[in-house]
């Protein structure tokens, strides 16, 4: 029973650890199934965190603050597609110039408004996004294992939370089901072939990199109202590229990014459950091991070891109109 | 792919332009110091003031910009072979490893100058196997670049925390930093150089390195522009079918350029671990190889651009120190957004004034552009 609480606990904050990056993974798939490489969702996801935490410490409510991250990340978002849809620039230059943008404003912005080192004032439970309990969950708790299960793992998260898992359905259906879907994916490997059609490439491409921006503004949200109460300077601290590991993890496909998502979660849980703990035949492991082991996972994907991870074929390209 | 630019003369292509973007960066960061509730004008004065003051700050001024030399003619070599190396950040990291290694074997027994040529191989060789990694990936296994070294770049830092941590940490000692080097492996200051001019300087940690840096910058332009090597770097950045065409093996001129991108990388270490804290410690190369990103942009990957560029963020960091303690409200990381600017709109936004400056030269002299003159479709 021991052991079982153990792994509960580990796996309760998976889900937790795992959201953000759902969240920014989600919010990549759209952009680079446009065919716009995003390397910016740390940034975009930062600068969310960073207006969410500060609308809502001044508003003193989380569904202005919600809003504001929204605000703040689609308008990242939209800079990085004037400059790579636009303007044909470098996407992965506009993607690391966003991301510096970010890193810097928040600090320099959040110390000259709130003077607490960069910190945003301390979240009251209105200004949050707190926990809900789904109905049933107190009367199943006594309930062995299904009901305890119920109560933990499902049971107790805040809305985003479900709002996460809802939305890999959702894109799923977006991209799979409807004909937005197939020309953002057309899009991302023959934009030429989406301009014979008649359907303008750069209208599509900005609708993707919109959608990348709400979802980046969710995951910062996440960051700042649901996990922490407030925000912290560079509180992301490299989930956005994480999410990116996880999206090539996923060969670019929602529900598999899901998995990949929960898969680095779990790294994180475990590491921080391992401190100083010893493993059986191994004994202590090193907790940088379990933070570098998302990355030499998909470093090690992108090898080919384990299948293959083919991008988008345009991605990266910036779609010249013959003339 | 086709260009979809006109000519313009050479001297707006590499003069102009940059300028009016770099104008428009600061311009940007200055409506930031002004949202922040700052004057921008008294802000730029405290800034360029500290950076160029007195002697002491042109020291510390150099001593930063050293780094980002570096880092700057690393990425820039990648760049000409048409690969992005935002790892230059882990490559500096894993580079320190290459010089404490040295310093800590030999700073007792060989003196400095032995010991010098030594860690400049140690960070070299480390800094370009860092890069060989994600180079040998793209070469071979296709994967992209700029993937796999942000990827090496969180690798880099778990590793380096490890071994600090857990490995060259002294016995009894608590924080994660290796034992203080010994004079062997300490470069001897460059601080007489500005006093021989007539600055005064107290102590600062201007160093050896920064001359290093001035070779490196001269030999990669003598790499780039002057050999065989260079030559078929260049056409594989320019188009690697053409280089294909040419029968330039593709995966060899990637894996070298990535090797000599990681070794300048790599080289970054020596300034800061050998050349100031004596010792290797967490985090030493704070952001350097990043700033590489902006350097290279600014500089338009060429030696002679990347220098001037890379004083001027030295300044930037050494002036925004200063600017950091007359205004409390701007701390040092204003540089972090001036650098995103910078890389912004002289990197992923560099062609947004061309149309219009186009338009004005065909307008001022129809001759100049290219574009609508009418003796020239004649022809």
């Amino acid at each position: 029973m021991d052991y079982f609480n153990t792994l509960v606990v580990i796996l309760d904050s998976t889900i937790r650890l795992s959201i953000p990056l759902l969240l920014a993974c989600l919010a990549g798939l759209y952009s680079e199934r446009a065919g716009i490489f995003d390397i910016g969702l740390e940034g975009k996801m930062l600068a969310g965190a960073f207006a969410g935490a500060a609308a809502a410490a001044v508003s003193g409510s989380a569904w202005i603050g919600l809003s504001a991250a929204l605000l703040v990340s689609t308008f990242l978002a939209l800079v990085h597609g004037f400059a790579s849809i636009t303007h044909r620039g470098n996407q992965i230059v506009s993607g690391v110039a966003i991301n510096f943008i970010a890193a810097g404003s928040t600090i320099i912005l959040g110390q000259a408004w709130f003077s607490q080192g960069g910190r945003t004032p301390s979240l009251g439970a209105d200004a949050r996004f707190t926990a809900i309990t789904l109905p049933g969950a107190e009367a199943l708790r006594d309930v062995p294992i299904v009901g305890y299960l119920y109560y933990e793992l499902v049971s107790g998260h805040s809305a985003l939370v479900y709002f996460a898992f809802a939305m890999v359905a959702f894109t799923w259906w977006v991209l799979f089901r409807t004909r937005f879907g197939l020309r953002l994916r057309a899009v991302g490997e023959n934009p030429a072939a989406v301009d014979t059609a008649g359907v303008s490439v750069a209208w599509l491409r900005y609708r993707a990199v919109i959608c990348t921006g709400i979802l980046c503004g969710f995951a910062g949200t996440y960051l700042a109202l649901a996990q922490n109460a407030g925000f912290v300077k560079d509180m992301t601290a490299g989930k956005g590229f994480i999410a990116l590991a996880a999206l090539i993890f996923a060969k670019w496909r929602p529900v598999p990014a899901m998995f990949a998502c929960l898969l680095f979660g779990f790294l994180d849980a475990l590491s921080i459950r391992m401190q100083g703990t010893p493993l059986p035949l191994v004994g202590r492991v090193p907790a940088q091991f379990f933070q570098a082991l998302p990355y030499v996972l998909t470093v090690v994907l992108l090898a080919g070891f384990i299948g293959r991870a083919i991008p988008p074929r345009a991605g990266g390209v910036p779609y010249v109109k013959e003339r | 792919m086709s260009a979809p630019y006109a000519k313009l003369p050479a001297w707006a292509d590499y003069g102009l332009i940059p300028l009016i973007n770099l104008i428009v960066a600061f311009a940007v960061a200055g409506l930031v110091v002004l949202l922040v509730g700052e004057n921008p004008f008294r802000a730029a004065v405290i800034l360029v003031d500290g950076a160029f003051g007195r002697g002491q700050n042109i020291a510390y001024t150099l001593f930063y910009a050293t780094s980002f030399i570096f880092t700057g003619l690393a990425v820039a070599v990648a760049f000409h072979g048409g690969l992005f190396n935002i790892g230059g950040e882990g490559q500096a990291y894993v580079g320190g490893l290459g010089v404490a290694l040295v310093c800590l074997a030999f700073d007792g027994i060989l003196p400095w100058w032995v010991n010098f040529p030594l860690a400049i191989l140690g960070a070299a060789a480390i800094g370009a196997l860092w890069a060989l990694v994600p180079a040998y990936l793209q070469a071979r296994r296709g994967s992209h670049i700029v993937i796999t070294t942000i990827m090496f770049n969180f690798i880099a830092a778990s590793l380096m925390v490890y071994l600090l941590v857990d490995v060259l940490k002294p016995v009894g000692s608590m924080s994660p930093q290796t034992r203080t080097f010994l004079e062997g492996g300490q470069l001897p200051k460059l601080n007489f150089l500005l006093e021989a001019v007539g600055f005064s300087v107290r102590s600062s940690p201007f160093n050896l390195s920064f001359l290093l840096a001035l070779v490196c910058a001269f030999l990669v332009w003598l790499l780039i522009w002057r050999t065989r090597l260079g030559y078929e770097i260049r056409t594989q950045g320019f188009s690697p079918r053409a280089a294909r065409y040419a029968g330039i093996g593709e995966a060899r001129i990637i894996i070298i350029t990535m090797m000599i991108s990681g070794a300048l990388a790599g080289m970054m270490a020596l300034n800061p671990v050998m050349g100031d804290q004596n010792r290797l410690q967490l985090d030493f190369v704070t952001g350097a190889g990043f700033v590489g990103i902006a350097v290279a942009l600014m500089g338009r990957s060429h030696p002679a651009g990347i220098v001037p560029a890379a004083i001027l963020f030295g300044m930037l960091y050494q002036g925004g120190a200063e600017l950091a303690f007359e205004m409390p409200s701007i701390s040092r990381d204003m540089i972090v957004i001036i650098q995103g600017l910078v890389i912004l709109f002289a990197g992923a936004l560099e062609h947004m004034f061309r149309p219009s400056i186009q338009a004005l030269f065909a307008s001022i002299s129809p001759g100049t552009t290219g574009l609508g003159s009418p003796k020239r479709e004649g022809v």
